[in-house]
């Protein structure tokens, strides 16, 4: 028998702390006491993302959305929503004291800190089906760009917009097209970049396998507008999954006339082709993902000349991001009024982030520019695992910087997270905690950029070489103070004479932490010590002998083996042997074994 | 099917748009629909989506309800995730389905009519194209 109501307590760790779980257990006992325990079921939730309200109640079917509730008002949800079928208005959630009640949840997002364009169909349609995507307002985008719209009024549009491109610069979409369409040659290329490098980024890879025709449709209107054939979609060889889709996507559009000769009757013409990648980090750079795209060795080359004049077998090209593209189909549906509403004054739009790292709910999130970063990362994220102490934020992978505290309340915007020392990139966001050390993570993406880089120029061959044998040296305890002063001048010259970002943003990671984390860095240098535990060379173990009762399970776990003693003696580790795994510190009950 | 024209686009996206409104997929009115983004996978969603199938099967539920996938709904720190939407009870997202939950999802939501605790997912954004 179907139940009148369910009643959905928050079960997030902010709510539960605001005694959501009192809340949980007076309800079933309100219903069980006015004899109404068959017509409601009362349900723990995961976070509803709005925990300065909390305790949140929501109440189904209705979408009652009760905000800063009490446990002593169970009995009157009860009593009147599932007896006598009345929202208990004083609970409903006000934005402010005049504006009415009864907002529901579907119908504005009052309460939800994420807005997504770009994943607007990810994880409601089926991508493996044309028809969903149609159903919900798909190709009508293309429809206009084919028979309603010049490619004037479309660059207009975009221009209304304030779309920008968001594989991390940010250059004025509508501006790149239209350079590309004044272009006298006949021949030109639309080319999609799919190659995301980006170490824990993961935005395009879900748009992809979400929604793939977003993308394709994008690119078909962009060809439009040029005046191009042929689209190229450049992804890496490591998305499977995005690969299969997106070829089962521009197989349904050609079957049905929407990639191919003469789409749907207009005329023109215009089909896609998927390029693989071999994953190399530097691909993501366009000049180099085009000389990829040819066949030749992944190097970037010197521009100007602007892609859009020479790109792709030096014929006039549009490079655009994934995301980007999937903006554009939105653009086109909605307009660019609807669009420009989203956003800031000079970041329009949203921008999808990969959360991951020490945060309770990692995943994609897709926010207006202009969120916070604190609202991204303890309002959506749920906060720090494990309740620890927030250290950091990766923004922008290897090219990024680390983002402190301090600078958690700043909008995030193009300019603002440059004016931070770290830049939007394509959206990867790593967060650390105290546990993290600031020198391992510098070291981390150091070697990831000493692997990545072509080696095509001597700033970025050398310097990133050159910086990582510095940090290394910092790791181990035996760099000097004068070598964090190299760190800054390596890191400047490569910032400003590589020839491409991946150099050019190479040094940030460095650069950012060795701003904000000096001190760490001068303990590893003068004290050889790091505070996490993270910088092996520099930690200790040692066994206390008075604490140390000689059960013998720490050298039974020795690895090695470098622990020896008799039986029910202290035992003691032979230093010059370790190998600083942990396990002994890991397995003794008495706390005997110490780190240092 | 066959290359269209602008006038037969326009029909289908009608007929579609009609479709997904009434929640109605090959005369089945029951809905399961689990999330088989990359991260979906990993977790486990294939052999979710398996556990179900065979669960429907069970409870002699199969001609009642089509299984459908869909992308990466974001929230991949509980994955897989599946949503269910189904007449006279509200639409639910899962978190946390793994193919040994698969049985009391069926159980409970569908024969039982309640929903099942501690699994409860709020979509993380209001759908900006119903508006």
């Amino acid at each position: 028998m179907a139940k009148k109501n369910f009643i959905l307590v928050c079960g997030g760790t902010g709510c539960e702390s605001t005694r959501a779980d009192e809340i949980y257990r007076t309800l079933i006992k309100e219903a069980e006491l006015q004899g109404v325990k068959d017509d409601v079921q009362v349900v723990k939730t995961g976070c509803f993302g709005f925990c300065e309200k909390g305790p949140i109640v929501k109440v189904l079917p209705q979408e009652s959305f009760y905000v800063e509730v009490k446990p002593q008002d169970s009995a009157e949800i009860i009593s009147e929503q599932v007896i006598k079928g009345r929202e208990v208005v004083r609970l409903l959630y006000r934005k402010d004291e005049k504006a009415a009640s009864n907002i529901k949840l579907e119908d504005i997002q009052f309460y939800q800190k994420q807005f997504r364009i770009v994943l607007r169909n990810c994880g409601i349609i089926n991508p493996e089906n044309i028809e969903e995507y149609i159903a919900r307002e798909g190709y009508t985008g293309l429809e206009k760009a084919l028979f309603k719209m010049k490619p004037d009024d479309v660059i207009e549009e975009l221009k209304k917009s304030g779309l920008r491109g968001r594989g991390g610069a940010g250059f004025p979409t509508w501006m790149k097209w239209d350079l590309t369409r004044k272009q006298p040659d006949p021949v030109k290329y639309v080319v999609c970049n799919a190659d995301e490098g980006d170490p824990g980024a993961y935005m395009n890879r879900s748009t992809i396998e979400g929604d793939p025709h977003s993308v394709i449709e994008a690119m078909a209107i962009c060809g439009k507008i040029i005046d191009a054939r042929q689209g190229y979609v450049y992804i890496r060889a490591e998305y499977p999954l995005a690969i299969d889709r997106l070829k089962i996507a521009i197989d349904q559009a050609r079957d049905m006339g929407l990639l191919g000769k003469d789409i749907l009757g207009s005329g023109y013409d215009f089909d896609i082709e998927i390029r693989l990648g071999a994953g190399a980090f530097v691909c993501g750079e366009e000049t180099a993902l085009l000389q990829s795209l040819e066949g030749k060795r992944g190097m970037p080359v010197p521009k100007p000349p602007f892609p859009a004049i020479q790109g792709l077998w030096k014929k006039p090209t549009v490079i655009n991001n994934v995301e980007t593209f999937a903006n554009v189909s939105a653009i086109m549906a909605k307009g660019a009024e609807w669009f420009a509403k989203v956003g800031t004054e000079k970041s329009k739009g949203t921008k999808t982030f990969a959360l991951t790292g020490k945060i309770n709910n990692s995943g994609l999130v897709e926010v207006p520019m202009g969120t916070t970063l604190r609202e991204i990362i303890f309002d959506i994220g749920g906060g720090i695992k494990n309740g620890k102490k927030f250290k950091g934020v990766q923004t922008g992978g290897p090219s990024g910087g680390i983002i402190t505290e301090r600078s958690l309340d700043e909008p995030i915007t193009y300019e603002s997270l440059a004016a931070l020392g770290s830049m939007m990139g394509s959206g990867g966001m790593i967060v650390m905690d105290e546990d993290d050390c600031v020198v391992d993570i510098a070291k981390f993406y150091m070697a990831f950029c000493v692997d990545e880089s072509c080696g095509k120029c001597a700033p970025c061959r050398i310097g990133t070489k050159q910086m990582y044998d510095i940090l290394n040296k910092i790791s181990k305890g035996t760099a000097l103070e004068e070598d964090l002063d190299k760190l800054e001048k390596i890191g400047k010259a490569m910032t400003k004479a590589s020839l491409c970002l991946l150099g050019g943003s190479a040094a940030n990671p460095t650069l950012s932490t060795l701003k904000h984390f000096r001190e760490e860095y001068l303990e590893h240098i003068r004290d050889h010590k790091c505070k996490s535990g993270k910088c092996k060379e520099l930690v200790v173990y040692e066994i206390e002998p008075a604490k140390c009762i000689g059960c013998g399970l720490c050298a039974r776990r020795c690895p090695v083996p470098c622990i020896v003693g008799e039986k029910k003696q202290p035992h003691v580790i032979d230093k010059a042997k370790c190998i600083k795994c942990g396990e002994c510190f890991k397995v003794c009950k008495f706390g005997a074994v110490i780190k240092r | 099917m066959a290359r269209m024209t602008l006038d037969e686009l326009r029909a289908l996206r009608e007929s579609k748009r009609q479709d997904l409104a009434r929640r109605d997929v090959e005369g089945k009115n029951i809905q399961i629909i689990v999330g088989m983004g990359t991260c979906g996978i990993a977790a486990g969603a294939k052999q979710t989506f398996d556990a179900i199938a065979e669960s429907l099967q069970k409870h002699g539920l199969e001609d009642k309800v089509v299984i459908r996938q869909t992308g990466c709904m974001g929230l991949c720190y509980v994955e897989p995730t599946v949503e269910v939407v189904a007449p006279d009870m509200p639409t639910v997202i899962y978190g946390k389905m793994t193919h040994d939950m698969a049985e009391s999802l069926v159980v409970k939501h569908l024969v039982e009519h309640s929903l099942l605790d501690n699994h409860i997912l709020d979509r993380p954004a209001a759908d900006i194209v119903k508006k």
